[in-house]
């Protein structure tokens, strides 16, 4: 048994067999000039394009052969030289032949030349052609006929300029003409869904799909006609078309069609017949994927506003965006069951649309947000991603376009579409909002903006009910919290007093944290603290900073690495700190060298005690410079890694880290370089051969890592050596 | 020998002929035996002038009682053939009993004859016109020689013409719509008209108009009835769907839409046809239909069938 395929390939062979077969005879006429023998075989000819059997694929085949017979008959018909015949008698005698569909084909080919002669007007002739195809209501066959008859007329119709219009053909007869065969075609293609073989549904479509080009071509060549003017395509054409897409009641053909129209029509048509338009879209069928013959049609305007600054006062003039906004609201409106992720689409291509033509216009901006919260705070819980997408895309816009938060901040709805975001998309929203701010170097000066800035980036600021915390991961946490962190120093104001409500604000949001933020964002806001505070002189208050952070330290950091993030940024900070008097700055670089000194680990009591020998020794012009300071720090932290090089050993009996010594030594050597007198060269040569001691004593492992460094400190050294000058001579006197 | 051939070989030739046989309209007529010969056309009321030549053979005395020429007007039912019934007879004697020796020209005229049927040739029936020489004689049988001709009428264009229009169909399943321009239609005429469909719910595959024939001859028990489809002409390939949705998912009929209509263009000029032939002389009748046939997908046929008149138009060509 043959199957479907198989069957249709059968099919279409033999149909085109039957062509050849009459085209032969039909050729052998033409070429003795026997007209009646030509009618005969050529009748038959077409009458295989009779069959029922093959897919509209198949017997697009099967037609072609029979298009390219017809050219060479009508080559024929032309030559009245030839058959003697004139050619009105001949477009009667064609009408004898008793099978409709070969009688309609050689009445289009015999119509063409009969218009062609201008022997009758074109539009008469026309009218009748496309009046007597609607004998052929086989959707299938009556689209491909109808089809030739559109392909055979279109050079033929009485446009404007054309050699066929003349007093009684208009331009208006030729659109008259096309409207009309497009009409026909449509009522057929769309009869399809309801007729033929009972196959399934998605078959159906499959086939429909295949056609829809030559029912669309109809509006193609309408799009052509030059007298197709403004004010015809408004008073004619549109309604006339509207009103069949409409009538229809067909979703894949309103569909189609729309967005035929969109495509194949100019867009100053459209911007000047938007009322029209528009209106249509809410009579569609409520399965009419709307939403994107819109989102198409805002695409098309906003490339065309974007196109030419000429035609933006057109927008204007016609009311673009608040007819748009209507329309949406309409669609939105009536179609009740159009999923979230549809109404969100069509409020995202608004906003293009508006931020395209009315950049100017915030109000505009903000009314589609308003619009779009209002549609949201109808559904429950946004939970499909493509919705959520879509929002991120609306939200996303207007930065890309102003380039400047600020300018979003003043939006009045946008942080309450946020609140609409899922906690998720949520964060990355906001982390969009600060990378914009970071990118452009934007800074937001004034405390009220801050506040709402904070408002939208709430989700990396705190906790939210509801959240999964165990899903978080990790990775992202830090880098949500790093660019918080990195934000704070966006906020800014050369007012001390802004400044200050600023910090104020800040603290506000960040200390709700929790735990997990703080380490990440308290040391941004202290920073921000101090450097208002530093900037100031204002010396209480930058101890007081301190004192807060010291305090925070104490009571909310119980986390071990957490600490030494910590207490490195506190070193940090202090180091920089050139407001304190001496007495208070005592008083934090001791608490801060204590605190150093009683982390858990060893190794991170050597670093962080090494660090602080830095806030000892500060290389600005008038910067503190206490060698000895320096000194006692390194040396403590020399004692440090000797006790935790003792510990492994009693531990594991195994060396400890060698690698501690070999930073230490970079420190010593860096306090050498920068003129500490009570680092010596011997120190560091000591220090050197106690490494090495260390790294050949048996009880250490191979460490490749210190290895490496221990070399390139060495060749460090040696470069220096060579390098002679004052730096060359300091060195000289180390041994390697 | 010689009294041999006379018996077997008329004597003589007959010629006969029309006096504007030259310019005389000559239109194909199908004889008894297949064969298709030209002949002369008339139509009523026309003078009919000729003359008959007689040419002994061999120079020979042919004697007679009498030559005349006889016009008839003859009906032959075929159940009934060889039997023709005279509607017409006119005579016209040409000679008195005699003796011919040679050949000898006779010209005759019947004037303004009326001859109100025309020639027709049918399926069970036929009608002619002949002109049929005598030469009577004693003892021997006598001669004649025939020469039929062909009679049309024509008849002006009908001061009515009412349009033809019905509505037809199948309660709840179809319903349909058809005018025709006309109900009296020339031979080369041309059937106008269009097919409205209402209400569609059969599957249809193809609709077609047909001209059928309908002969009866005869009258009573020996009537006969014979009906001839002259024309298949198709109208209409697949069929709209009208209605269909009504049911399903689209209430209401699509606002400005008065139905699908299909155009019905038939040229009459291929097709043999004659005028409508209303009991010719209580003889016989020939009547045109046009029948309206639907086919659907299981070939089921729907029709209607509606009488139209035919009638010859002076051509003036």
């Amino acid at each position: 048994m043959l199957n479907g395929t198989e069957d249709e390939e059968k099919w279409l062979a033999e149909g085109i067999a039957g062509i050849q077969h009459n085209a032969f005879y039909m050729h052998r006429a033409l070429d003795s000039n026997n007209l009646r023998e030509a009618l005969k075989y050529s009748a038959q000819m077409l009458s295989e394009l009779r069959t029922s059997k093959l897919s509209p694929h198949k017997y697009y085949e099967l037609y072609m052969r029979a298009f390219d017979e017809l050219k060479r008959l009508e080559l024929f018909f032309k030559d009245d030289s030839k058959h003697g015949v004139s050619v009105v008698d001949l477009y009667e005698l064609v009408q004898h032949a008793g099978n409709i569909l070969p009688r309609l084909y050689l009445l289009c080919t015999v119509g063409s030349i009969y218009i062609k002669s201008k022997e009758a007007p074109a539009k008469e002739v026309l009218k009748d052609l496309v009046e007597m195809c609607r004998g052929v209501q086989h959707p299938i066959r009556g689209l491909f006929l109808r089809s030739y008859l559109a392909q055979i007329s279109r050079d033929k119709l009485p446009d404007i300029g054309s050699e066929y219009e003349g007093d009684a053909d208009t331009v208006m007869d030729a659109v008259d003409f096309v409207l009309q065969n497009f009409t026909e075609m449509n009522k057929l293609w769309v009869r399809m869904q309801h007729q033929g073989p009972g196959g399934v549904r998605e078959k159906r479509e499959k086939e429909r799909s295949e056609l829809q080009d030559l029912v669309g071509k109809n509006l193609h060549v309408l799009s052509q006609i030059e007298g197709v003017d403004l004010e015809m395509y408004k008073e004619t054409v549109l309604p006339r078309v509207l009103e069949q897409v409409v009538n229809c009641k067909d979703d894949l053909a309103q569909y189609y069609l729309m967005d035929c129209i969109i495509q194949v029509f100019p867009d100053e048509y459209h911007l000047q017949t938007l009322e029209t338009l528009l209106g249509a879209c809410p009579q569609l069928q409520p399965t009419v994927d709307v939403k994107t013959v819109l989102s198409r049609l805002m695409d098309r305007l906003s490339n065309y506003a974007a196109s030419s600054a000429d035609v933006l006062p057109e927008f204007l003039q016609v009311e673009a965006f608040s007819k748009l906004s209507n329309a949406i609201g309409k669609v939105i409106e009536a179609q009740l069951d159009m999923p979230a992720v549809g109404a969100i689409t069509l409020y995202v291509s608004l906003l293009t649309f508006t931020l395209r033509v009315h950049p100017d216009r915030l109000d505009h901006v903000d009314q589609v947000l308003g619009a779009c919260v209002k549609k949201l705070s109808n559904i429950p819980k946004l939970e499909d991603s493509r919705a959520m997408k879509q929002v991120v895309a609306l939200l996303s816009a207007p930065l890309e376009k102003y380039n400047d938060i600020v300018t979003a901040l003043t939006l009045s709805n946008y942080p309450r579409v946020m609140d609409h975001l899922d906690i998720g998309t949520n964060k990355l929203m906001a982390m969009v909002i600060i990378q914009s701010i970071m990118k452009n170097n934007s800074c937001i000066s004034t405390a009220d903006k801050v506040e709402v800035l904070f408002e939208l980036i709430k989700g990396l600021i705190k906790d939210i009910d509801g959240a999964d915390v165990d899903e978080l991961d990790e990775e992202d946490f830090k880098e949500e919290q790093n660019s918080v962190a990195r934000l704070i120093h966006m906020l800014y104001n050369d007012e001390p007093e802004e400044m200050l409500k600023i910090i104020c604000i800040v603290r506000k949001h960040t200390m709700v944290g929790g735990p997990k933020r703080l380490p990440f964002t308290v040391s941004s806001l202290v920073f921000s603290a101090l450097r208002a505070a530093n900037g100031c002189d204002i010396e209480h208050v930058a101890y007081e900073f301190f004192t807060q952070a010291f305090l925070l330290y104490e009571e909310e950091i119980a986390d071990s690495k957490a600490q030494v993030t910590a207490i490195h940024l506190i070193i940090g900070t202090l180091q920089r700190m050139n407001v304190f008097g001496v007495e208070n700055r005592d008083t934090l670089t001791h608490k801060a060298t204590g605190y150093s000194a009683r982390l858990l680990k060893k190794a991170d009591q050597c670093r962080a005690v090494y660090a602080c020998s830095h806030l000892f020794w500060v290389d600005d012009q008038d910067g503190i410079k206490d060698g000895e300071r320096v000194l006692l720090c390194l040396k403590r932290a020399l004692r440090i890694a000797n006790a935790a090089q003792q510990m492994a050993n009693v531990a594991r009996g195994s060396g400890g880290p060698v690698s501690l010594f070999v930073e230490i030594l970079n420190k010593y050597i860096y306090f050498f370089e920068k003129g500490n007198k009570q680092i010596t060269s011997s120190a560091i040569q000591g220090l050197i051969e106690l490494i090495n001691t260390e790294m050949q004593s048996d009880s250490t492992n191979p460490d490749s890592v210190a290895d490496a460094f221990l070399a390139s400190t060495l060749r460090y050294i040696q470069f220096q050596k060579q390098k002679g000058g004052v730096m060359g001579e300091k060195f000289e006197s180390i041994k390697l | 020998m010689n009294y041999l051939v006379g018996a077997f070989k008329p004597p003589c030739n007959i010629f006969i002929s029309f006096a504007d046989g030259r310019s005389r309209k000559q239109v194909p007529l199908k004889k008894e035996n297949g064969k298709t010969v030209m002949v002369a056309l008339f139509q009523s009321q026309e003078s009919i002038v000729g003359e008959v030549v007689i040419e002994p053979v061999h120079r020979k005395k042919v004697e007679h009682n009498g030559v005349k020429i006889e016009l008839l007007g003859q009906i032959e039912l075929y159940f009934d053939r060889g039997n023709f019934y005279d509607f017409t007879s006119l005579v016209r004697e040409l000679d008195i009993p005699g003796e011919l020796y040679e050949r000898k020209t006779y010209p005759f005229e019947f004037s303004t004859v009326e001859m109100p049927y025309e020639s027709y040739n049918g399926v069970n029936v036929r009608l002619r016109y002949i002109l049929k020489v005598t030469i009577s004689r004693n003892y021997v049988g006598n001669i004649v020689e025939y020469q039929e001709f062909v009679v049309r009428n024509y008849t002006p264009p009908p001061s009515i013409n009412n349009i033809i229009k019905m509505e037809v169909g199948i309660e709840d399943c179809l319903h349909i719509e058809f005018e025709y321009s006309k109900s009296k239609y020339h031979l080369k005429d041309v059937i106008i008209g269009k097919i409205y469909f209402l209400l569609v719910r059969i599957k249809l595959k193809n609709m077609d108009l047909e001209i059928r024939c309908r002969e009866s001859t005869g009258s009573g028990p020996n009537t006969y009835v014979e009906t001839e489809t002259l024309a298949k002409f198709e109208l209409m390939d697949g069929a709209p769907v009208r209605g269909w949705f009504k049911d399903s998912c689209n209430p209401g009929p699509a606002h400005g839409d008065s139905g699908e209509s299909i155009p019905i263009r038939l040229f009459l000029s291929p097709y043999e046809l004659t005028p409508t032939y209303q009991n010719i002389n209580n003889k016989f009748s020939v009547k045109y239909y046009l029948n309206l046939v639907l086919v659907d997908e299981e070939d089921r046929r729907y029709f209607k069938q509606q009488e139209i008149t035919m009638y010859r138009l002076l051509e003036t060509s």
